[in-house]
């Protein structure tokens, strides 16, 4: 019931923007948005406290759908990724609507938090058909966000986000559609996970019910090569909506990688992992080279994401506990230091009136603060020891150097690349002569002071005490990893596959 | 020679006859009524037969699922009037839908709030820019005889789908498409566009009829009878010649596929659904689906299931040509109503998906062929009524339908209500999840799957994806275009906004809450032979 009115929360408070609020649309917004992070803090107290959350209602019996929530340590700190990154963007956007002026800040308001309540139903869903239903139906909202808010293609990125979202959904459909038949095969049909886990393995379409939602999760997570999109939609769209695509949206790819593939074909999983390890590879180098010949800075942003899900899929196909640990932890960290980049561009981009790159020099001598803010930002991206981000590319490359070392050194050099990218973007705009126009810029408001503070903080305390979240983390990738081992992977084996 | 007195079972038949009655009378006061009272008593004459018909429906429902001792039990259905229909329960599930969305779609006939006329012709017979029309208009006569031709029309499609023998459905085919020939050449805005229509559905249609009478004949001709139950039979007695059997069996596909406008037999559809009044449109769009869907599944799985074999490959490739020709022919239409034609046209090709599966016997409370055929036509009654009421509300400054896409665009802008209400049709017909369109393309892909065509479900699912990108179009034009010149909403009354409400309320009830509906239809989807 908890879980229920957790995601009820933001959509009720979506609806409510259909009253004719006017001004105070953005101030309703936030206290929703405020009330949903205090509410998930008590989901997450009840959690930590052991309750059980777990709910399962028959939905459409016919189908063997229910409404089935329930938390685990992934989904928790996705939910909580989730419920602070709303409010931040709320705040930090607080004025783009009204810049934008083509639709109203009640449009604006609404859809974000349309789209809060339906990610956190997707991270809490128990149930393959629900998960479905939802994982398409985000598409609508960010759509809207995306071609109403968005810049001079918008109607391009709109459409591109959108059908690339399709292609994925209804490839995935192939697989609910014959999972539904697999499970009706074996008695009573069922779209409940843990019934799934359940059934025998080996279903005579097992290989393409796992390759269809593998696909549909790679062109939601982008991954070379489909992820064109996303730095079509990341340069059109407002950065408050970029953070939520890339921030929450696309982690539903890698966490459908975890919970719907890895944990329901664990042995189909384990045939795929070495085309998965080499489109990870490829995405965390393509993505690394993009952004640094990306002349713009929301595409340079939206790039380095490619890097970084790269490093996501790496963790996860690497089948060991602390590969799939640092992914997840990966998941939440790439929220912050991505999201927090976003919107300090998004900040600067603001007040000078051009992404691209070669408007900007010396920043920093008229705009302290929102440099430093953007180097923080950028050092976490880059995972500098000290920001969590550092914890989690480090787990993931020892679990990938523990399985196949030349797979870990290739990874590292993403990590190269991706101080190069950080660093030389930082110099290009922040430091040198102060560039013609970017001399008037005013430095970051109170408000905006706020959000990116927060945010670089979070980076910090995870970086510092990462036991907070791995602590949760944990028991997901464990229960991972039992499935695995009953398919004959086990825990830190060097040799691993025909490539190896 | 010994004729047996015929029984009618009056309390079983009533919902048919209550239409049929109605239609009657509505012929009466056509011929008695004074011209201005005469609207308003067809309008609501039409309703109450059509409402009064579903409560009889509903009332007989009821009445079958108590037992004599008052427990409840399964509805069975009974052969009535010796024979020539089968009320079984999936006729009560289309003679439900039929006459729910037959007094959605004949409500929206009646309007004429917004140019101060309905959407049909002052005087058909006139020709067209003549003083005999010029006189008409200026008289306001109206043509209130199309009430009860759509009753005429939906009587033809209760029987039709439920009909026992192939002489009874052979008359309610004609039944059910004379009045509709009539109606699509009624327009009072492009006559001539409206008429030509009209011809080209008389004479495809009537090929379609021939066809349909030669494979009956063939068919009798094997069996020895008429009897849908008969056929089957014989289908594994009979001595004579396989060919009969077949001919007579692609014959019939001819006719029906006709109907629900299958590749190759899809030609009259972009024009008939273009140049028939909106209102008709919307009416045929979906009642002659449902009608067409139910005859073809009692033939082919009632009467030539056994032969199955024969029909499930050639289907198949129907459904993916329908499907292909549907989609891809709608990604280059300018017209909303030849785009929306073209989708009821792959709309035909996903239903054929779940009729090839022929998945039949399943467990209780899971979805056969049939109940996902049902589901999908509902779904797809809930918002293609709507939305062809849609179009009739934006007029061009002539008064005329603004059915041109440029047309549309930033109608976001000027009214979001009713863009979003399109959007959301439109999405349903896209089947994006949260609609009942998801639900209804869910259940006819699983039942082509079941029924062990996985390759086309996966086909069919490519199709959407392609179908997809036409509804978004006009979701794009209409809420990021810049608005376009020279148009203005109408201002339509309770009878075009009440099927446009209820409509938006059932895609969207019927996309997050199927079960009630499932329930129904689980109980409900096994045809008696």
């Amino acid at each position: 019931m908890l879980l229920t009115i957790l995601g009820l929360i933001p959509i009720l408070g979506a609806l409510a923007m259909c009253a004719p609020l006017g001004k105070q649309a953005r101030q309703v917004g936030l206290a929703v948005s405020v009330a949903t992070l205090a509410f998930a803090g008590y989901v997450v107290y009840a959690y930590l406290a052991g309750e059980s959350l777990v709910i399962t209602v028959p939905w459409i019996p016919a189908f063997g759908a229910y409404w089935a929530l329930g938390l685990d340590g992934m989904g928790l700190v996705m939910v909580v990724l989730t419920a602070i990154l709303t409010p931040a963007v709320l705040v930090a956007e607080w004025g783009v609507p009204k810049k934008i002026g083509r639709w109203s800040a009640r449009a604006f308001v609404g859809l974000i938090l349309l789209l809060e309540g339906l990610c956190l139903f997707v991270f809490m869903a128990n149930d393959v058909l629900l998960f479905y239903l939802l994982f398409e139906a985000t598409l609508i909202p960010m759509y809207f966000l995306i071609g109403g808010f968005g810049g001079a293609r918008r109607g391009y990125a709109a459409v591109k986000f959108l059908l690339f979202g399709l292609a994925g959904g209804l490839i995935m459909l192939v697989s609910v559609i014959g999972v539904y038949s697999w499970s009706a095969s074996q008695g009573a049909p069922s779209y409940l996970i843990s019934d799934l886990i359940a059934l025998p393995d080996g279903s005579e379409y097992g290989w393409l019910l796992m390759i269809c939602f593998l696909i549909a999760f790679i062109l939601k997570a982008p991954m070379v090569p489909v992820h064109t999109w996303l730095p079509t939609a990341a340069e059109e769209a407002t950065p408050g909506t970029s953070v939520l695509m890339v921030g929450v949206l696309d982690k539903i790819g890698t966490f459908g990688m975890i919970k719907i593939c890895v944990a329901l074909f664990p042995v189909e999983s384990q045939i795929a992992a070495p085309v998965m390890i080499a489109l990870a590879l490829i995405s965390i180098v393509y993505g690394a080279l993009a952004a640094i010949g990306s002349p713009n800075l929301l595409r340079l942003v939206a790039y380095t994401s490619v890097s970084h899900f790269g490093f996501m899929v790496l963790g996860i196909y690497s089948f060991t506990t602390a590969g799939t640990s640092g992914a997840i932890f990966y998941m939440v960290n790439h929220g912050f230091s991505t999201g927090a980049l976003f919107l300090v561009l998004g900040f600067l981009i603001s007040r000078r009136g051009s992404a691209r790159v070669a408007d900007y020099g010396g920043v920093q001598k008229v705009a302290p603060v929102l440099a430093g803010v953007l180097l923080l930002a950028g050092l976490s991206s880059l995972a500098l020891p000290g920001m969590s981000s550092f914890v989690s590319e480090f787990m993931v490359m020892s679990a990938a150097w523990s399985r196949i070392p030349w797979v870990g050194a290739v990874a590292a050099l993403g990590t190269v690349l991706a101080a190069v990218y950080i660093l030389l973007m930082y110099q290009r705009t922040m430091t040198g002569p102060v560039a013609g126009e970017v001399a008037g810029l005013s430095d970051l408001t109170l408000r905006e002071r706020v959000v990116s503070g927060g945010l670089v903080a979070l980076m910090l305390v995870l970086g510092f005490l990462p036991n907070i979240a791995l602590g949760v983390i944990e028991p997901t990738a464990n229960a991972t990893q039992a499935v695995m081992q009953v398919a004959g992977v086990t825990d830190h084996q060097p040799e691993f596959g025909a490539e190896g | 020679m010994n004729i047996a007195d015929p029984t009618f079972e009056w309390f079983a038949l009533s919902p048919v006859l209550a239409v049929l009655a109605a239609a009657c009378l509505g012929v009466l006061a056509e011929a008695f009524l004074p011209q201005k009272p005469r609207y308003y008593a067809q309008l609501a004459l039409a309703e109450i037969g059509l409402l009064g018909g579903f409560a009889l429906l509903v009332w007989n429902w009821s009445a079958a699922a108590v037992s004599a001792s008052g427990a409840p039990q399964a509805v069975t259905g009974a052969k009535l009037a010796m024979g020539a229909l089968v009320f079984d329960p999936p006729s009560y599930l289309f003679w439900g839908a039929l006459l729910v969305f037959g007094a959605l779609a004949v409500a929206v006939f009646g309007e004429r709030a917004m140019t101060g006329a309905t959407a049909f012709a002052a005087s058909v017979s006139a020709i067209p820019g003549s003083q005999a029309e010029a006189d008409a208009i200026a008289a306001k006569r109206e043509h209130t005889e199309v009430f009860p031709l759509a009753l005429f029309s939906l009587t033809g499609m209760m029987v039709f789908g439920s009909a026992g023998d192939l002489l009874t459905m052979f008359v309610a085919l004609e039944v059910m498409s004379l009045p509709l020939y009539l109606l699509s050449g009624m327009g009072r805005r492009r006559r001539l566009f409206s008429q030509e229509a009209a011809l080209k559905y008389f004479l495809l249609g009537s090929f379609a009829s021939a066809f349909f009478l030669f494979g009956m004949a063939l068919l009798y001709g094997y069996s020895g009878s008429f009897d849908f139950a008969v056929i089957d039979t014989s289908l594994a007695t009979s001595e004579m010649n396989r060919g009969i059997l077949l001919a007579g069996l692609g014959l019939m596909a001819v006719g029906l596929l006709f109907k629900m406008g299958v590749v190759p037999f899809q030609s009259w559809v972009p024009d008939v659904y273009a140049g028939a009044p909106t209102p008709v449109t919307g009416f045929m769009a979906i009642c002659t689906k449902l009608a067409a869907a139910a005859g073809l599944a009692r033939v082919f799985f009632v009467a030539l299931g056994g032969e199955r074999w024969s029909w499930q490959p050639v289907f198949a490739v129907l459904a993916i040509a329908t499907m292909a020709v549907g989609v891809i022919l709608a990604l280059s239409q300018t017209d909303l109503k030849r785009l929306l034609a073209y989708s009821a046209i792959s709309h035909a090709g996903f239903l054929l998906t779940a009729v090839v599966g022929a998945y039949q016997f399943v467990p209780e409370g899971q979805l056969n062929s049939l109940g996902a055929i049902f589901y999908y036509l509902v779904a797809y009654g809930f918002a293609t009524i709507p939305a062809f009421a849609i179009i009739t509300t934006l007029r061009d400054t002539s008064g005329g339908e603004a059915t041109d896409l440029a047309k549309w665009s930033g109608l976001g802008k000027s009214n979001p209500l009713l863009a979003g209400i399109f959007s959301l049709l439109l999405l349903s017909f896209a089947g994006i999840p949260l609609t009942a369109g998801f639900i209804g393309k869910w259940a006819v892909f699983a039942a082509a799957w079941q029924g062990g065509f996985w390759w086309l479900a996966i086909t069919g699912i490519g199709f959407s994806l392609v179908a997809a990108y036409v509804y978004i179009k006009v979701i794009v034009a209409m809420f990021f275009g810049e608005p376009a010149e020279g148009v203005q909403l109408g201002q339509a009354s309770m009878l075009t906004w009440l099927p446009i409400s209820l409509g938006a309320i059932g895609t969207l009830w019927l996309g997050l809450f199927p079960a009630q509906l499932m329930d129904l239809i689980a109980q409900a989807q096994v045809f008696v032979k």
